[in-house]
């Protein structure tokens, strides 16, 4: 499967130059560039974790993408999310995220569902496969 | 008021005054920074002059009755009086006039929606001295804002909530409408959200009919739901339409949507404004996002002399707090001139309007805080309009492919997938700087070339345009410059 979380999960794979378009937009925006890295992504996983501190007044993407190289050299294997923050007092909030690497194999979730004891109800929960393993050896070619 | 304006003695009885004299026409107000401003469009009958015409709209809109009580010696009657202070004859159009009336902060109860259009919007409009009466825009006063909690969520939240950013969110109603048992209907819903939308939709009139009861539905639903995470890794909501007979059946829908898991309710604005604003009470306590139908809005927004300007009907719903609201798409099937539904999605999504009567905007307006909802635009719109979607209304907004999705030659997943590849290729070249207004057909085309879905949708629906006039048109057009 592919994890379709992000703004362009739906497209090919960015190439690095697309990756640097993307990133060049939030600084143009004035917006804080930060870079994050998961091996557990679930849907409910709100932290992932974060490589550095977000990039806040940067002048062009070469910092940002030097950073996302390092963390891309890392782990390999691992999820990496490039988001863009918005301090501004109506937002505060994150205006832009997508996945920007991904492992090569994707297993997926497994969804769990346990009947209540009334009225056909169930109880769900959703785990990716690969959190069975422990954190850093789950995704090995 | 039969023998009020029928003559040429139009107040021939004792007793009864002209309004003007009764004070509710004030040129000389100087309206408070803590008053309500109402600016109506007014079709007085023959004869009526627009001033008396005015007056009248203030007085039945506030404290007037037909002819002078002496009870009103008992009050400060002039706190009371709503004042018309302002008339303007409206551009183009002879027979119309704009009439600007001040109400006092006193006139209404605080957080009360239905208090304040019982006053503004309850008697008036059957007036017999008015041939027709359009409510345009209401400037709302910080001081009574303060009075409402708003949203129980707002953008930024909800965004949050679904761990989705920088991106119009996408959603479909499940269709046919009506008829599909609660199986059929999560079947939809799976295959909409498995093939890439955010949201799915019960339709307005979805609530517990015979061919499916909603405790069916809502199971199906969530599992549909759930099933659609499990296959994308990404969070999924469908809008449970916990529209109902009765207040005890609502809460009972809103009850078992929480217990099962859902993220997102819905209601119709058929409701009235107190049902919507006890269930907006509910999601802010239960952490429920809140989406708005606006089924009937229609039927008193659309004519251009008379009932309400649909920004209105915007601002009282930010107020009583929703996270969405359906408010026009421009380019679908569905009533909305271009500018003026980006004027109602300015009212919904900023912190400070500025008036601008292009837009149909008569007031600034500060939203003091008051979180911001999402519009959604929904009705005959599909993937290959998304240029001009995402240019007209920027991320912050729901689109519904409801047809464009499910009418898919090559399935309902394909649909939904279709929709999301010319949505992300759309939002990768703006940000890329291209300008998608003109290069939108080609950026569509070469993102088709590694998604057969989009390539279908194009081929399918790229020629379908709903080209008609507007009914509701702005009165200001816009001056070309140089």
């Amino acid at each position: 499967m592919r994890i379709t979380q992000g703004t362009f999960s739906y497209l090919p794979d960015l190439a690095d130059e697309e990756i640097r378009g993307q990133i060049e937009y939030i600084i143009k925006n004035g917006w804080a560039v930060s870079i994050e890295y998961t091996d557990d992504p679930s849907p409910y996983n709100v932290y992932w974790n974060m490589w550095g501190l977000p990039m806040f007044d940067l002048e062009d993407a070469a910092a940002a993408m030097y950073e996302f190289q390092k963390c891309r050299e890392a782990f390999p294997n691992h999820y990496i999310k490039i988001n863009g923050y918005d301090p501004s007092p109506m937002w505060q909030a994150q205006r832009v995220s997508f996945i920007a690497h991904r492992p090569k194999k994707e297993p997926g979730f497994r969804l769990h569902r346990q009947l209540w004891s009334d009225g056909r109800r169930l109880k769900y929960t959703l785990e990716p496969y690969v959190t069975m393993r422990l954190e850093g050896e789950r995704y090995q070619e | 008021m039969a023998t009020g304006y029928a003559g040429k003695g139009k107040y021939s009885k004792a007793g009864v005054l002209e309004y003007k004299q009764m004070g509710y026409w004030d040129p000389d107000y100087e309206p408070k920074d803590t008053d309500t401003i109402a600016l109506f469009r007014v079709t007085p009958q023959p004869g009526v002059e627009p001033e008396e015409a005015a007056a009248a709209v203030a007085g039945e809109s506030s404290t007037a009755t037909w002819t002078v009580v002496w009870t009103d010696r008992l009050t400060y009657l002039d706190r009371y009086r709503a004042k018309a202070f302002r008339v303007e004859p409206v551009p183009g159009n002879p027979e119309q006039y704009f009439a600007w009336i001040a109400y006092d902060l006193a006139l209404f109860e605080e957080g009360s929606i239905a208090n304040m259009t019982s006053s503004i919007i309850g008697n008036v409009f059957g007036f017999k001295a008015l041939k027709a009466l359009r409510l345009e825009d209401l400037r709302i006063p910080v001081a009574y804002l303060k009075t409402f909690k708003g949203a129980p969520h707002g953008i930024p939240v909800e965004r949050d909530m679904l761990n989705k950013y920088g991106r119009p969110l996408l959603g479909a109603t499940v269709k046919p409408k009506l008829g599909l048992s609660g199986r059929n209907y999560g079947r939809v819903v799976y295959e909409a959200l498995a093939g890439g939308l955010d949201f799915t939709k019960d339709d307005e009139n979805i609530n517990s009919q015979p061919f499916m009861r909603w405790r069916d539905r809502f199971l199906y639903a969530q599992e549909a739901v759930m099933k659609a995470e499990q296959v994308t890794g990404e969070r999924k909501g469908h809008y449970m339409n916990v529209t109902a007979a009765t207040m005890e059946d609502v809460y009972e829908r809103l009850e078992f949507a929480k217990e099962i898991g859902s993220i997102i309710v819905m209601v119709d604005l058929t409701m009235g404004y107190t049902a919507l604003q006890s269930v907006s009470n509910w999601c802010h306590k239960n952490g429920m996002i809140l989406h708005l139908h606006r089924a009937s809005h229609a039927t008193f927004t659309r004519q251009k002399n008379h009932g309400i300007n649909f920004r209105v009907l915007a601002k009282w719903m930010r107020m009583l707090g929703v996270d969405h609201i359906h408010a026009g798409t421009a380019v679908g099937k569905l009533e909305g001139d271009p500018n003026l539904v980006r004027g109602y999605y300015d009212i919904l999504r900023e912190q400070y309007v500025k008036a601008d009567p292009v837009k149909g905007i008569y007031f600034d307006q500060d939203w003091a805080y008051l979180p911001a909802v999402m519009p959604v635009a929904s009705g005959g719109i599909h993937a290959g309009q998304m240029h001009l979607l995402l240019s007209l209304f920027g991320d912050d907004v729901v689109l519904q492919f409801g047809g464009g999705t499910i009418g898919h030659p090559m399935g309902i997943q394909a649909g939904a997938t279709a929709n999301r590849v010319a949505l992300e290729a759309m939002v990768k070249a703006r940000n890329e700087g291209r300008d998608i207004l003109a290069e939108g057909p080609e950026i569509l085309k070469k993102a088709a070339q590694h998604s057969p879905a989009l390539a279908a949708a194009l081929d399918t629906w790229g020629s379908v345009t709903f080209d008609f006039a507007s009914t509701d048109t702005p009165d200001v057009l816009p001056t070309p410059t140089s």
